[in-house]
């Protein structure tokens, strides 16, 4: 844990298409552990955001209760933050994503937070396709309550307690898939070069993007016999292959293997290379994502990478059919149909 | 043999099944009564089933305006053999008892203190009508035609509401009109019409409307400029949303790109709705919610949170009989106590109490001030008799120079002037309401922390005790600024000078003042107190200091607004002697002028006796 941070910085730090710099998107220091796995996540959401060039502001940052509940306060300080109820922030995120539908919605949750007291609301969130990602930093344990086994866990992984998980985890990508998740990625916190692009797409993509992220939880479910630590994940982890984000307007350089390769692009004009390791794997084909996750699953891998992305969905707002100006900023003109109406009202009342 | 009669002054009940269309036919009933001038208030009573079982439809005519119900049957339309035993035992002596005579009436059942009226009703409708359907649909009507020769009611009234029911499907309105003639005709034929009770027309309804005050608060909801309504379906709650999108879909809608200025979601449960609203109205829009005591349950916890993190939020609480599922389309006055002090912790809440569709409205778009300026939840407490039934009410009023008050949120050139740190929870302005800031709104300033643990006056999260202290004593500070913003009681003086006082709340309203004409022609003198919102002002704590015993009336089993009144004005609780009806129906001003002339003494609840028993 860090209790200091030094306030120099270098006056040439690269700025973005803006002209901030990395620091004008992070935020207060992390009270997390030492070598926490959410810290990394945190971090990745900064540099994803001070690239894709979002203003600082215009984020809002809602989540549940947990450890990775408490990390939107680690990043992206200018923006305003909702640290709700125990997984609820799906219900929030929906509210607060109807009010304004200008602001880059990010919702951070845990495995607890979403696959146990939160699983009705991840539920409803996704069939409703609000445009938001949603981050779940999973560790597979409940780390503020000193580290109970979660829904994620493996069946047998061992946390610090000792004692094996009895219970089939939930995956949470396959969930989602199955739901009609229109984004679906898996990563790993360890694994910056993953996670960075892979965050830049979801928050570009016009819909539901889950990125389920192994996160380890470093003081109680780091052993060697636990699923969810450093050590397992890192050994066991398989990729859809990696993952590229070219934004709007910029050249695309690299040269592709057909067959290998394949390119998505995304309503903002962005778009997203996939350099796949699996040809099976079709990014527009559910079943195939489905399949791929159950196949690594039997070799023991965990598979990362995007796996799934539907572009041309429609959000929750296209679906309701609202109006382009934001709802919070009607005023009476708009919204209030005034007396006249009112009297008509009355007389067909009588 | 004894017959009443009465010249618009009675109550005819009709004993139909749930599902038959019964419900539109009673409704036209009702409605030509209202259009004859003379005021009138129908009540369903109905089963939590969609179909097939027995649903009973009150109408109460009265020309002096008393509009509670009254109790009592003068006048039973008897068409559902499931309930004809029952039905017929609650006709006053004297009264009348019309019945589908296809089949003879079960000699058992017969009684010689009553009138027998025998249509054959099923006979009729199925030499008319060959579809079965329209059978059952017809049947209903025929009835009413009958009722129209035997009450006097005038023939062109029902002929025009046919005309307005049936505008755009006019093929139907020949066959309805046929049908409420074949009742007619078969009434004046066989019966000396009028009865003993009667019609006359009168003009007493002035520029009235019949409405429901579900749809009064969904049209308040619409003034008040909600744009984000989140729901769970819950029976007696159901119709707010779903006349919110009514009225939305009609008046809500951009005429350029037919897009909507609202949003409506059909949540989850009830968890979500109010996670919704919470979301919704932290970042800058007008949200609500509506449901009843079974989610309000559900959500106390987001309610300790808007409480605590200072959201503000629109709570409908459409009560009806509880605990638990209770008797899900029965009315009560039962969540009163949950409501104030929803949540773990110390919390209490703002709530408001409608007695008419007019209050209805009216609350309904003052809640969205209310909660934007206090920052805090409101929960209105309506109930299902208010909430499902039509009521007679004055009409909807909007003053066109209404403007919207946000509250206290800082917009972008505010806190581009600002020289001071901003804090969230700074109490600049000595009221315990403090500054708020949309997400979004300025790029380095403004920005803070909402959340559900203790934070310092900056948002920044501590667990310093003196900060909690602080906080907490704060929220005490905006509960006393909150008793000059929510709307007064009113009163109502009796004829001559008295230390005794009564207090009601809600749809008791109607009944409590019939009782107190009637009381005052007994000799029997009440200052009248009708409480409209919590927490209790000044005027609340005066009205129980100068009276030595005071009724509440209340319904529910507890006298939880006895309780909530000993708790926050810190009286003796002898003063305050509890009435309370909690039998699930709406309390009649019969049942309140017994219980204070003969339940004057106790000082615990009184529990309900019903006015009929079968």
């Amino acid at each position: 844990m860090t209790y200091m941070r030094p306030e120099f910085r270098h006056p040439d730090l690269p700025v973005n298409d803006l002209g901030y710099t990395r620091k004008d998107y992070e935020g207060a220091i992390s009270t997390l552990c030492a070598g926490c796995g959410h810290d990394s996540i945190s971090a990745a959401v900064i540099q994803a955001c001070f690239e894709l060039a979002i203003e600082p502001h215009k984020v809002a940052k809602i989540s549940g209760i947990g450890c990775s509940s408490k990390t939107p306060t680690y990043f992206l300080g200018k923006s305003h933050g909702f640290n709700s109820v125990h997984g609820r922030m799906p219900s929030v995120a929906t509210g607060a994503n109807l009010a304004n539908r200008d602001l880059t919605y990010i919702g951070v949750s845990g495995d607890g937070d979403t696959a146990s007291i939160g699983m009705g609301q991840f539920a409803h969130a996704v069939r409703r396709n609000l445009n938001m990602l949603y981050l779940v930093e999973n560790n597979g344990c409940y780390g503020l309550t000193k580290g109970q086994d979660s829904a994620t866990s493996d069946i047998g992984s061992i946390g610090k307690k000792g004692t094996p998980n009895l219970f089939e985890p939930i995956d949470l990508c396959t969930l989602a898939l199955e739901l009609g998740a229109t984004f679906v990625a898996r990563s790993f916190s360890g694994d910056k070069d993953q996670l960075v692009p892979l965050i830049k797409a979801a928050i570009s993509h016009c819909g539901f993007a889950l990125i389920d992220v192994m996160s380890p939880c470093v003081t109680f479910n780091n052993n060697p016999n636990s699923t969810k630590g450093y050590e397992f994940v890192r050994d066991h982890i398989a990729a859809t292959g990696k993952t590229d984000f070219i934004p709007v307007r910029k050249e695309i350089m690299a040269e592709y293997n057909p067959g290998f390769t394949q390119e998505v692009t995304l309503h903002d004009g962005s778009v997203i290379h996939l350099y796949k390791n699996d040809s099976d794997l079709d990014l527009h084909d559910r079943l195939s994502a489905i399949q791929a996750i159950h196949r690594c699953k039997e070799k023991n891998e965990i598979l990362t990478g995007l796996l799934y992305l539907d572009p041309d969905c429609e959000d929750l707002h296209q679906i309701l059919g609202t109006v382009e100006k934001p709802l919070r900023d009607q005023n009476e003109e708009v919204l209030c149909p005034g007396s006249k109406a009112l009297e008509a009202i009355n007389e067909s009342l009588r | 043999m004894q017959k009443i009669t009465s010249v618009n002054d009675f109550v005819v009940c009709f004993a139909n099944t749930n599902g038959t269309g019964s419900a539109s036919a009673n409704n036209l009933f009702a409605k030509s009564i209202f259009r004859m001038g003379i005021p009138v208030s129908p009540k369903n009573v109905f089963p939590s089933n969609i179909q097939g079982l027995p649903t009973w439809y009150e109408v109460r005519v009265n020309d002096k305006g008393y509009l509670g119900r009254r109790g009592g049957v003068d006048l039973m339309v008897a068409i559902n053999p499931q309930s004809i035993a029952q039905d017929i035992k609650l006709v006053s002596p004297g009264g009348y008892f019309l019945y589908d005579s296809t089949k003879p009436l079960d000699a058992g059942l017969l009684r010689d203190d009553i009138n027998l009226l025998g249509i054959p009703l099923t006979d009729i409708s199925r030499r008319e009508y060959t579809d079965q359907r329209q059978r059952q649909l017809f049947k209903n009507v025929i009835y009413i035609g009958a009722l129209a020769a035997l009450l006097d009611m005038e023939f062109d009234v029902l002929k025009n509401l046919i005309h307005e029911q049936f505008k755009g499907k006019e093929k139907l309105i020949a066959p309805n009109i046929h049908a409420l003639e074949l009742g007619y005709q078969y009434a004046r034929k066989n019966f000396d019409c009028p009865l003993g009770i009667r019609i006359e027309r009168r003009a007493m309804v002035n520029n009235h409307i019949l409405m429901e005050g579900n749809e009064a608060l969904a049209l308040g909801a619409i003034y008040g400029g909600a744009t984000v309504a989140a729901w769970y379906p819950i029976t007696p709650s159901t119709s707010v949303v779903e006349q919110f999108e009514k009225y939305a879909k009609r008046l809500r809608v951009d005429p350029g790109s037919g897009k909507c200025n609202y949003a409506i979601v059909q949540a989850e449960d009830e968890l979500a709705a109010i996670g919704v609203v919470v979301g919704a109205s932290w970042n800058g829009a007008r949200a609500f919610t509506a449901t009843s005591g079974p989610g309000v349950s559900l959500m106390n916890e987001f309610l300790g949170l808007a409480y605590f993190a200072e959201v503000p939020t629109v709570l409908i609480d459409v009560q009806r009989s509880g605990p638990s599922t209770g008797m899900p389309t029965r009315t009560q006055q039962s969540d009163v106590l949950l409501a104030a002090y929803a949540s773990h912790g110390d919390t209490k809440h703002v709530l408001l109490f409608p007695s008419t569709p007019k209050e209805c409205f009216e609350m309904g778009a003052a809640s969205f001030e209310l909660a934007d300026q206090l920052q805090t939840p409101v929960i209105i407490m309506n109930d299902l008799d208010l909430g499902m039934n039509e009521h007679f009410s004055e009409p909807l009023a909007w003053d066109d120079a209404t403007c919207y008050n946000r509250g206290k949120v800082l917009s972008e050139s505010d806190l581009e002037n600002m020289k001071e740190r901003y804090g969230r929870y700074l109490d600049v302005d000595n009221d315990g309401i403090c500054y708020r800031t949309y997400p979004g709104t300025h790029p380095t300033k403004g920005a803070f922390f909402t959340r559900g643990t203790s934070r310092d006056r900056y948002a920044v999260y501590t667990e310093s005790s003196d900060a909690y202290v602080d906080n907490m004593e704060r929220l005490l500070v905006k509960w006393e600024t909150a008793k000059g913003y929510v709307p007064k009681p009113e009163f109502r003086p009796a004829a001559k000078t008295t230390t005794d006082g009564i207090i009601y709340f809600g749809t008791t309203k109607a009944s409590a003042e019939e009782a107190l004409d009637i009381l005052s022609e007994q000799g029997v003198h009440l200052d009248a107190m009708r409480i409209r919102s919590f927490p209790f002002n000044a005027d609340v704590d005066a009205f129980l200091e100068n009276h030595d015993r005071i009724y509440v009336v209340e319904q529910n089993r507890d006298g939880q607004l006895r309780t909530l009144l000993i708790n926050e004005c810190e009286i003796a609780p002898d003063k305050l002697k509890a009435l309370c009806c909690f039998d699930g129906m709406p309390v009649t001003a019969r049942w309140i002028i017994d219980h204070v002339l003969g339940g004057g003494k106790a000082t615990r609840p009184v529990p309900a006796i019903r006015e009929v028993k079968a």
